[in-house]
């Protein structure tokens, strides 16, 4: 899907807007992504940052408006979207490894068993086992593939996911919030992970977090969101004081570090209070 | 021993249970449900009972109350709440009047005081050719349906965000799943007796998660050593008449399972640590 600018559209929504228990989580919101770019969403926590990008894989409908992705509708383009939702570390007694996790993002839809020694005598089956390899390889986790999931350290646990979100080869990578639990590291460590990823396999990304910090240098677009509405540009352009106290008509500042780290300064959050917020 | 029909008829049941049992077992465990599975064994108690007293067949009141109590207990919390705070006490207080019940069910009756034990803790005694029959059917009903949904399953008890995503129906797998969990209950109780229904559900499933860590083999493994357990507990309670066949079953379970936490203490089967 071609866009005004002439640009292949990855993801597009056209003023769209989500209710959920009869309260609008945002309203007019009209967003294009260009295919192959690395865009993160942002915002105060419970603005609908996870909300906005669930309707992009239809699980949840729109109250109005429209999604496209690839410019079809989310439950057309699902072959071709990788999702890695927020979620909580795996405890240590969790018993699947991370090689069976990334297997069962390929094929665990379909219907049926595997059948024992399979890849004895199916092509199919050895094709399979060959691209869990590959993917395992490309993030780097084969060392610890076989190991019990529960017992691989945060980062370790990340990597399989990322595994298991792009063991099917998709054109479009959701992740939401998956820097979250990762000490500063790994954090870098994975950033530069997906945007490899983004960049030599021509996969559009697009990322939710609640701090921009670790992705800033490798974002195309940063999405900011707020209840009325949404802005989205470059983060030079997006990521200023004048902006932001605009977008949420309050004001709002943003500092920067000697470190090169950006701050964000009286953003309100969701519930209409005031806090300072780490960006 | 292959000459007394009971023995013949406990043999054929008992292995066609370990079966199916250990495979509902391994998503049991895989799903941490065990709670609800030994809830599921608990209330068959009362089923077998109230039949008994009625003069039914037993079959009724086992795979009756097994079903009712999966709808009551084994309700999935709806979607958008994660955790339901209520769910463990539900069970429990099924639990507890399952108990309380099977119990009046068997003392308003006298002349079924002897059955008590054999309905709690396993008899070679009460199984006809019938039973076997009816316990084949419901086995083989219970692994085509289990076999069909595995992989849907299995995505769907580590990641359900990922198969809802993935277009799959995840409150009717997890629904499918209890219904036949709940009937695999119901035939395995006939053997291994109310109370001790967990030896066959979840050591098999739990000795070979000790063994093997990948996903499908640890499956078959559980069979195998659910097959071993019943076997040898036959044995048992056959040359040791005095021993209820659950309690022999639980006993080789048990002396397994140390076998193989042992084993998985070896040194050798410590992964290295590997730093990411």
């Amino acid at each position: 899907m071609i866009n005004e600018l002439g640009k292949r559209s990855a993801l597009a929504w056209h003023d769209a807007a989500v209710e959920l228990s009869g309260r609008t989580i945002f309203s007019h919101v009209s967003l294009d992504i260009e295919v192959g770019s690395f865009v993160a969403v942002l915002g105060p926590n419970g603005v609908g940052k996870s909300t906005l990008v669930k309707t992009a894989l239809g699980l949840l409908p729109l109250a109005h408006g429209s999604v496209s992705v690839f410019g079809d509708r989310p439950e057309v383009a699902r072959p071709s979207v990788g999702y890695l939702p927020q979620r909580h570390h795996f405890d240590a007694g969790v018993r699947i490894s991370g090689r069976d996790l990334v297997r069962l993002g390929l094929d665990g839809d379909r219907w049926g068993m595997p059948l024992p020694f399979a890849t004895k005598f199916s092509s199919r089956a050895r094709a399979a086992e060959a691209q869990v390899d590959a993917v395992l390889e490309q993030v780097s986790a084969l060392s610890y593939a076989n190991r019990s999931i529960g017992e691989c350290s945060g980062g370790e646990q990340q990597r399989l996911l990322i595994a298991q979100a792009l063991v099917r080869r998709p054109r479009l990578l959701v992740l939401d919030e998956p820097l979250d639990s990762l000490d500063l590291p790994n954090q870098a460590a994975v950033a530069e992970l997906i945007a490899t990823i983004c960049k030599e396999r021509e996969v559009t990304v697009l990322l939710v977090a609640h701090d921009v910090n670790p992705i800033l240098s490798h974002l195309d677009q940063v999405i900011y969101l707020a209840h009325g509405g949404a802005l989205a540009g470059t983060p030079a352009k997006v990521i200023t004081s004048e902006n932001l106290s605009r977008l949420y008509d309050t004001p709002v500042d943003v500092l920067s570090t000697s470190t090169g780290r950006l701050v964000v300064v009286g953003q309100p959050d969701a519930h209409g209070g005031h806090g300072g917020h780490h960006h | 021993m292959w000459s007394y029909p009971y023995l013949r008829h406990a043999l054929i049941a008992g292995s066609i249970v370990a079966i199916v049992a250990s495979v509902l077992g391994w998503v049991m465990v895989l799903r941490r449900e065990s709670f609800l599975g030994h809830t599921l064994a608990i209330v068959s108690f009362p089923g077998a009972g109230v039949a008994l007293a009625l003069g039914l067949p037993p079959q009724l009141g086992y795979y009756g109350a097994t079903l009712l109590a999966a709808l009551v207990a084994g309700r999935r919390p709806s979607k958008g709440k994660s955790f339901d705070p209520f769910r463990d006490a539900t069970t429990g207080t099924v639990q507890a009047v399952a108990l309380a019940a099977g119990l009046i069910a068997i003392s308003a009756s006298q002349s079924f005081i002897d059955s008590t034990t054999s309905l709690l803790f396993g008899s070679f005694l009460g199984i006809t050719t019938t039973d076997v029959i009816v316990i084949g059917l419901v086995g083989a009903l219970a692994l085509s349906i289990t076999a069909l949904m595995a992989r849907p399953l299995i995505l769907a008890t580590f990641d359900a965000t990922t198969a809802e995503a993935a277009g799959l129906p995840v409150t009717l797998l997890s629904a499918a799943y209890v219904f036949v969990l709940a009937l695999v209950v119901a035939s395995t109780a006939q053997i291994t007796g109310a109370l001790l229904v967990f030896a066959l559900l979840v050591m098999p499933a739990t000795i070979a998660e000790r063994l093997v860590t990948r996903l499908w083999v640890s499956a078959v493994v559980a069979i195998g050593v659910a097959l071993a357990i019943v076997w040898i507990g036959i044995a048992c309670s056959f040359f040791a008449p005095v021993l209820p066949l659950g309690f022999s079953i639980t006993s080789v379970g048990m002396v397994l399972f140390l076998t193989a936490s042992v084993f998985a203490m070896r040194p050798a089967a410590k992964a290295s640590v590997v730093t990411s």
